[in-house]
């Protein structure tokens, strides 16, 4: 697919208030990452612009954009001014080679003065741009993405943007919890917790900002999944004797349990295209592999044939998986272990990662473009994105050790 | 021959208590004595009146007080035994008003003298006995014994477990009998059986093959006897090693169910 060739200028400032330096600052560098990061522009390099940015309609001269060197296609540009407590911002996105008729977006956003704001507005604008040239798919620049965080001296549930910024606790539980998975509309945040009765499914209301009840099974229990509709869990229990896949409602009623092979079935992730298949990690052959199953525990598919295979992640579009594969495993044979994306109907595979270190854990981006994993191969397990065809590979997290990220549906 | 008057005593110089009665008849009989004398020699010459007797002194009180025995262990008690005489108010300190003849049980707690006042219309008179209170022995020390967490840590081990794997290998067997016979003989002992991995591999796998460990010692300890009410399992994955080296050896020592007392 060829890239669509964007340039995005610098927004200027509309008003003389003494904080719009640095609300600018922050906008521009969120509007130009999140355009970067979407993966379907070809940006072009702000050393090719004219010297003068246009900051209304009026200021733009076509032909200082659309011919070398920045032969760009579509221009991204508009002004922001704060005036006491509020804030406003003008963006536009033109089609450059069109000078006839070039607005494709013109857009108004108001809000007060503060760097989160800023952030946010730009997170909207870049949105609308993908939106509108990305063949009609959201963009994720409003997304978030959860994760496993030491840095208060436990292992808790954090969350931030979709960018790395705003990284912020979650969970206070105080012992160890794991495997956050937010549900499909936002609002719950189902993780794995260990508790004085053992490994517990836990709920945390976003909207309340504390748990709500879940009940206690017993035995140990393992990596929440949301159905893509968010009426149900699958998750591993051992409550049976043996970690097994169990599916029950949302408020943890009607536990069926779909799997029975002794060693650990553990990790489901739904089919969120479908809602009907779930692919999951068993041990029942020794070494873990990749299955996938109907989510009434029909129709069992082995799909990796060798190694040590773990953490699958279903793409949105219903037709590929993401896992993490050491594909030749044992003792005295410790393997690379990398991220490998596998299309499900031929079984076909790809590896992602090359660059060293445990990579594991990734999650899919709402719009199926992106991937975000856990990696140690800055020398501690950190979050990285990537592009699903491992382009692009980006550090979030820096601080602490960080781990099992999870993308929000939207 | 003129009659002899023999020469007595009339009034004793001094009585002393419990006698009255017996002087009293001495008295009589000295009284008829004299009579008869008086009268065999009247026929000579006539006697001269006897003087009025003095009226006779009260006599004094008299008082003793003994404690027996004198020497006692805290604790214990001993009797006080005391006599008096001619009192009308005895008293003794620290016990208050008694009797004038009697005993009593006392177990002061420190040594101490008891004074015994008696007081009557011959004067005051006082008798002491010391108690002295001797700490107790103190208690044989206890024999050595170990408690049931020392012997669950000398004689409970853990069980180490191959890669991947959760069922217990034969080099295991023996260590695995003898924490059996052990946990046999304390059956009041309740434990966790903690099932651990080594780094490699996902945190949910290990947490999966952790609580796959766990439960196969505790089914094998069942199946050797051991009550499975006292028995928890909890799988750690590989969120707790023992240790943190990225090699065989260290590996080797992370894969295990550890066994914990439970207090």
């Amino acid at each position: 697919m060829e890239r669509v060739r964007l340039a995005a200028a610098d927004f200027k400032t509309s008003t003389q208030d003494p904080k719009n330096a640095d609300l600018l600052r922050v906008f521009n560098d969120t509007l130009w990452n999140d355009l970067d990061n979407a993966g379907i522009f070809d940006m072009v390099s702000k050393s090719f612009y004219p010297t003068e940015l246009p900051a209304n309609p009026p200021d733009v001269r076509f032909d200082a954009w659309n011919a070398p060197p920045p032969n760009a296609s579509m221009l991204a540009f508009g002004n922001l001014g704060a005036t006491g407590n509020s804030m406003t911002v003008q963006g536009w996105l033109y089609d450059v080679k069109n000078a006839a008729s070039p607005q494709v977006l013109g857009k108004q956003y108001s809000d007060v003065p503060t760097s989160d704001a800023a952030r946010a507005i730009a997170h909207k604008f870049a949105n609308e741009i993908i939106f509108r040239l990305g063949g009609g798919i959201p963009g994720i620049a409003e997304s978030k993405i959860f994760f496993v965080s030491s840095r208060s001296g436990h292992k808790e549930i954090w969350g931030m943007d979709y960018d790395g910024a705003n990284q912020h606790q979650i969970t206070h539980q105080g012992s160890i919890s794991l495997s956050p998975r937010i549900s499909p509309d936002g609002s719950r945040l189902a993780f794995s917790s260990l508790t004085k009765s053992g490994w517990d499914i836990l709920l945390f209301s976003m909207d309340l900002n504390r748990l709500i009840s879940f009940p206690r099974f017993g035995g140990t229990n393992l990596s929440p999944a949301w159905s893509p509709d968010g009426t149900k869990l699958a998750f591993s229990s051992s409550r049976s004797g043996d970690p097994e896949i169990c599916v029950a409602d949302q408020s943890g009623a009607n536990l069926k349990r779909l799997t029975s092979f002794k060693m650990p079935d553990v990790s489901p992730v739904w089919n969120p295209k479908t809602g009907a298949q779930i692919a999951w990690v068993s041990g029942r052959t020794e070494l873990p592999q990749i299955y996938t199953m109907e989510s009434d525990g029909t129709n069992v598919q082995r799909m990796t044939d060798q190694g040590y295979a773990v953490s699958p992640a279903w793409s949105p579009n219903g037709q590929f998986l993401v896992f993490s594969w050491i594909r030749h495993y044992g003792p005295g044979a410790p393997g690379a272990e990398d991220l490998y994306i596998m299309d499900i109907a031929s079984k076909q595979w790809v590896q992602l990662t090359h660059d060293g270190g445990r990579n594991d854990f990734p999650s899919w981006s709402p719009d199926g473009r992106h991937i975000v994993f856990q990696s140690s191969r800055s020398g501690t397990e950190q979050l990285w994105t990537m592009l699903a065809d491992g382009t692009n590979q980006k550090q979030l997290t820096f601080v602490g050790s960080n781990s099992q990220p999870n993308w929000s549906w939207k | 021959m003129p009659a002899q008057i023999p020469r007595v005593p009339i009034w004793p110089a001094k009585m002393h208590g419990g006698k009255v009665k017996q002087q009293r008849m001495k008295w009589i009989t000295l009284m008829f004595a004299l009579g008869a004398i008086l009268f065999l020699g009247a026929c000579h010459k006539k006697a001269a009146p006897p003087p009025p007797p003095p009226p006779p002194p009260p006599p004094a009180p008299t008082a003793s007080l003994t404690a027996n025995p004198n020497t006692i262990e805290k604790g214990q008690s001993t009797t006080l035994s005391w006599e008096t005489s001619n009192a009308t108010d005895v008293s003794i300190d620290g016990v208050g008003a008694v009797q004038p003849t009697g005993s009593q049980q006392v177990s002061p707690a420190d040594s101490t003298t008891y004074t015994l006042t008696a007081k009557g219309a011959g004067g005051t008179q006082t008798a002491t006995a010391r108690v002295t209170v001797t700490a107790p022995p103190p208690p044989p020390p206890p024999p050595p014994s170990p408690t049931d967490e020392e012997l669950f840590a000398q004689n409970v081990h853990d069980i180490f477990f191959d890669y991947d794997k959760s069922d217990i290998r034969a080099d295991q067997q023996s260590t695995l009998q003898g924490n059996i016979d052990f946990l046999k003989q304390h059956p009041n002992i309740h434990f966790t059986v903690e099932g651990h991995c080594d780094e490699r591999g996902s945190t949910e796998y290990n947490l999966g093959l952790g609580d796959n460990r766990a439960n196969s010692v505790k089914s094998a300890l069942v199946q050797g006897g051991v009550s499975a009410e006292n028995i928890k399992t909890i799988s750690y994955g590989k969120e707790k090693p023992f240790c943190t080296e990225s090699n065989e050896t260290c590996w080797q020592q992370n894969r295990r169910g550890h066994f914990v007392y439970q207090k």
